[in-house]
Parts: structure tokens; C-alpha cells; sequence
């Protein structure tokens, strides 16, 4: 059976009358990467702020690294996170702001400079917080996060404020990191991001849990589209008059022709073109992305 | 708690807040002893609410004591302003929730920032102390003042008890601006409220109202820094502050422990 590092039963909390997660219920396989998505206001914040301890649940449980929420002092030394962006003193400097974790953890102080390597900041790990730009305050907050070497990492929109290199970097050490063994919880609003490292992921819409397992297994369980893209432009309207009076639902974008069908229509596709004395420069069958998918099953496709 | 203590004290000796406070109180230790020594033949007075405090009362063993007294309830104040700019920033700079998730017992949080910052007020008490003595010192013999009985065991038995006093007076203050701060869970707010309430209200109050002022938690904290006086005793003082600081700092600390960190 496989061993998991993040388990919640029926995790609820709510404010008020306003519910922020109703009976949450998913897993997260130890070792492996997992994206946590969903909508602004979805509720992803709160159901990480209730994982760390800092919020009480108004039901149900959860376990990180086998032991109960309501024990965090037990999994916390163990866990890395960053909640919500980076947040430091302004007025202490990048090494100053984790020298400050650090020995609040009780981690050696070495480790602060090994770390402002890694996230390369070294250069700047003497200057005041304050000054920092965004991409730079997020890689201290990774930084923050790495101190206890930890079983399981935490991240909450990590790859914000990130240039595309920041971005690259971050997944590299998340990549490393998951190589190690870590377990990597990350919610990300850059779903192509997320689609490119996570094995699992957590899907919210308002406050409810409506997707938790394997990537593939929900990719893979959305209909695919075929891509035909004849040698003329000119030729695009007549082919889709044709297919569509075979019943293919049709649509034309960017140049090319999409159509939800099977794969096994490839074939049917390619001979009616051909028929019509059409040439087809292209014809693909593609799955429809994380982001699609997530569109399609959030119904936040505005 | 050690580790809280130690990490809290990194953020305490950050050179802003450090030499901001070395300033502050040293411009008042300086400032208040100056005004007594400088102004000894001043017909308006050198000392609070202008009375005249003159050579021969100086030259008793108070006389070593007498600036750094008078700075005491300052002292206060600025703790007031540390105390609870330093509890309330971990709200509005979202820090808490790091504190939070390297050290998840909240009473040791609490408990370790309560130790660090009073180390501070230490420091920064006998910062006051050994200013304000060293500025008598050298204004003495201008005002003409005889330091014989400063060197005295009298005069010394004087300072220890009125440091301690003052520490005490500066603790309480000090605390009231961390419930303040948990409270309010700004900044700004806990510090003007403090202050506002400490240097204006309950001076209107005890005005209005004359038998208010007993009562008073500022007029209690100010008076344990004199020693107590004839119209308030020293032990009335210790027993209305402490009866304020428990029962409110009771309520922050469940408050504390209790709250959700959702910001």
C-alpha cells in the first residue's frame, strides 16, 4: 500500500455562515509531487494554513507525515512551507530574516548560506529585505522553506513574481527535491507549470474537493481532439462543411481545424480529405491540457 | 523557549530599532538630568510640575538618583511602543505564520518575546542609569552640588532600589503595550492607543474624577517607578498593576493561543 504523507477526512472549516472547505478528502502520496488547484477563494489557503496548525479545523481530520493536525509540534520540524508569498522583516537583511527561522527551528546556522546559494542569493543575503525585488523575496521564501531539510515541502504559489528562469530554477529544485525523496505539495495558478512536474493533484471548486489522484488519470479521462491543418488556408471552410455534414462537431482556430473525436477517427478524417481533393499539411490527435481540463471541470473558463 | 529568546533578540538588535532606542533614551536621560542640574537656579522650577529642587537637596544621596527617576515613566513609555510595535508587526507583516510554523507552541512564543523584550527594557533601563549618573556627575559641579553622599552605601542601597523600581515600572508598561499589541494586532494602533491612553486619558480622567486616579493603570506603573508616594502606596500599586496585567494579559494569551492566523 502506498504510504502518504498528507491524508484528510471530511476537512472542514468554516467562517460564519461562509464555508472555506466542506468535508475535504484526499491524499498525498509520500514521495511524489503534488499541485494543489482551484479557482481564487477555492479554498487552497485555508486547507494548507489548517495543515500547518494555524488554523483550527471546524471538522474533520487530517494527518501530515502520520500524525493528527491537531498535533502539529509533532510534523512541523519536519515540514517546509511557504504560505501566502514571502513574509519578513523589512528591516533585517535576506540572511538576517533566516538566521531568525533558523534558530527558531533549531537548525545550524550553516545552513543559512548554503541556502542563499541554492536560491541564489548569496550575493544579496546582506541586504535588507525590504530592498529586494519580488522574484527575490519568493526565493528567500524557498529558502525559508528548505531550512529543516525537510520530509515534506509546502508551497503556495511559488513561482510568483518569478521571471522564466526563476520559474525554471524553481522547478529544478523542486524536481531535485522530489528526486531526494521529498514529498512536495505546491498549489500553483500556472497550471502548464504544474501539469509539467506533478504526478498528483488536488482539485478545489468552492470549498469542495472535486479531483484528487493521478495527473494522467485525469487527463486521460477528458476527451481528446483531433488538429487537422490543410496545406491552403482556402481549403479550411470546405473541409469543415464536409466534416460537419458527417456529424464531427467543428471548430476553426488559429488556421487549423478541431475536432472532438477519437483518435480512430484520424484515419476517416485524412480519407475525407483527401476524397475532396484536399491535401493536409497536419493532423494530430492532442489531450486537452491541465488548464482546459481545469477550465472545463472548475467552469471558471471566463 | 531559549531558542524563541535567542531568535527574538536577533530581531531586537536590528541597528533601527537599537539605535533608535539608544537615542530616544538617551536624549531623555540627558535631557531631564541636564534640566535639573543646568536649571537648579531656575525660578520655574527644575523638576516635575515645576518644582524647584535646589543644591542642598541634591547633595543628599537622592541627589544621584534624582534624573534618572525622573525618566523613569518615559522609560515606560518607550517600552510601551516596543513591546507592542514588536508583537503586533508579526500580524501585519504576516510573519507570525513562519514563527508559527518553526516554533507551533504559542505560550513559548509568547513567553520568549515576552523574555527577549525584557532584556531589552533592561538594557535599556541601566542604559538610562548609568547616563543619567554620569551626566549628574559631571553637571554637579557646575550646579554646585556636593557628591559626597553619592558614594555613600545610602546612596547605593538608593539607586539599586530605584532601578529596580523603574524596571518594574518599565515591565509593566511594557506589558501593557504587548496585550495592546495582540489585541489590536497593529502597530500603529497599539501605540497610539498606549500612549493616548497613558499620557492624556487617564490624566483627564484622574482630573474629572479625583478618586479614578488610584485606580488607574498608568498611575499605578508610574508610581511603582517613584517607589510609591504618600497619597499612593507602593504596595496599592503593586497590586492594581498586577491585577490588570494577569487578568488582561490572561485574555491576550487565550486569545493567543486560540485565534486563527488567517491573515
Amino acid at each position: 500500500m502506498e504510504k502518504v504523507a498528507i491524508s484528510a477526512s471530511d476537512l472542514t472549516k468554516i467562517y460564519g455562515e461562509q464555508t472555506a472547505l466542506s468535508h475535504g478528502n484526499f491524499v498525498v502520496p509520500e514521495g511524489s509531487i503534488c499541485g494543489f488547484v482551484g479557482p481564487n477563494g477555492s479554498g487552497k489557503t485555508t486547507t494548507i494554513r489548517m495543515l500547518l496548525g494555524l488554523i483550527a479545523p471546524s471538522g474533520g481530520t487530517a494527518t501530515v507525515l502520520g500524525e493528527s493536525i491537531s498535533h502539529p509540534e509533532k510534523y512541523l520540524p519536519r515540514v517546509g512551507a511557504m504560505i501566502e508569498g514571502p513574509a519578513f522583516y523589512p528591516a533585517l537583511s535576506g540572511r538576517e530574516n533566516l538566521k531568525v527561522l533558523a534558530e527558531l527551528g533549531g537548525f545550524p546556522l550553516s545552513r543559512v548560506d548554503q541556502l542563499l546559494e541554492k536560491v541564489d542569493l548569496a550575493d544579496r543575503g546582506g541586504s535588507k529585505f525590504k530592498t529586494y525585488s519580488l522574484g527575490m523575496k519568493q526565493r528567500l521564501g524557498i529558502a525559508a522553506a528548505l531550512l529543516p531539510n525537510p520530509e515534506l515541502l509546502i508551497l503556495d504559489e511559488p513561482t510568483n513574481g518569478l521571471d522564466p528562469s526563476g520559474i525554471q530554477e524553481v522547478r529544478g529544485i523542486i524536481r531535485d527535491l522530489a528526486d531526494s525523496g521529498t514529498t512536495i505539495f505546491v498549489s500553483s495558478h500556472i497550471l502548464s507549470e504544474l501539469e509539467m512536474i506533478c504526478e498528483y493533484l488536488v482539485m478545489l471548486r468552492e470549498g469542495k474537493v472535486i479531483f484528487s489522484g493521478r495527473t494522467q488519470e485525469l487527463l486521460s479521462g477528458q476527451k481528446p481532439m483531433i488538429i487537422a491543418k490543410p496545406e491552403y488556408d482556402v481549403d479550411l471552410t470546405s473541409l469543415a462543411n464536409k466534416l460537419s455534414e458527417f456529424g464531427f462537431q467543428i471548430s476553426i482556430v488559429d488556421g487549423s481545424l478541431q475536432i472532438d473525436a477519437a483518435k480512430e477517427a484520424s484515419a476517416t478524417i485524412n480519407r475525407m480529405a483527401f476524397e475532396a481533393g484536399i491535401t493536409l499539411a497536419s493532423i494530430s490527435v492532442v489531450l486537452p491540457t491541465l488548464e482546459e481540463t481545469f477550465f472545463e471541470m472548475t467552469g471558471d473558463n471566463k | 523557549m531559549i531558542r524563541v529568546v535567542i531568535a527574538e533578540i536577533r530581531k531586537l538588535r536590528r541597528p533601527t530599532l537599537l539605535l533608535g532606542t539608544i537615542a530616544t533614551v538617551g536624549g531623555l536621560s540627558a535631557l531631564f538630568t541636564s534640566i535639573i542640574f543646568l536649571m537648579i537656579n531656575s525660578k520655574s522650577g527644575n523638576s516635575k510640575r515645576g518644582e524647584r529642587v535646589g543644591p542642598e537637596e541634591l547633595s543628599q544621596a537622592i541627589g544621584l538618583i534624582y534624573g534618572f527617576k525622573l525618566v523613569g515613566v518615559f522609560l515606560g513609555i518607550v517600552a510601551l511602543c516596543i513591546f507592542a510595535s514588536q508583537t503586533a508587526q508579526e500580524y501585519s507583516l504576516g510573519t507570525l505564520r513562519n514563527l508559527l510554523v518553526r516554533q507551533p507552541s504559542r505560550m513559548k512564543i509568547l513567553a520568549g518575546k515576552f523574555i527577549s523584550m525584557s532584556l531589552f527594557a533592561l538594557v535599556m533601563v541601566l542604559f538610562a542609569g548609568v547616563l543619567s549618573i554620569s551626566i549628574s556627575f559631571v553637571l554637579s559641579g557646575r550646579a554646585k552640588v556636593d557628591t559626597t553622599e553619592w558614594t555613600t552605601s545610602a546612596a547605593l542601597h538608593l539607586l539599586f532600589e530605584s532601578t529596580l523600581n523603574i524596571f518594574i515600572a518599565t515591565l509593566c508598561f511594557g506589558t501593557f503595550g504587548m496585550i495592546l499589541g495582540l489585541l489590536l494586532r497593529s502597530p500603529i494602533s497599539a501605540i497610539a492607543v498606549g500612549v493616548l491612553w497613558n499620557l492624556i486619558l487617564e490624566n483627564i480622567l484622574s482630573a474629572l474624577i479625583n478618586s479614578t486616579g488610584k485606580w488607574l493603570p498608568g498611575v499605578n506603573f508610574s508610581n511603582l517607578g517613584e517607589g510609591g508616594n504618600p497619597d499612593l502606596s507602593y504596595k496599592h500599586s503593586i497590586a492594581v498593576s498586577l491585577a490588570y496585567l494577569i487578568i488582561s494579559g490572561a485574555l491576550a494569551a487565550v486569545l493567543f493561543k486560540r485565534r486563527d492566523v488567517a491573515n
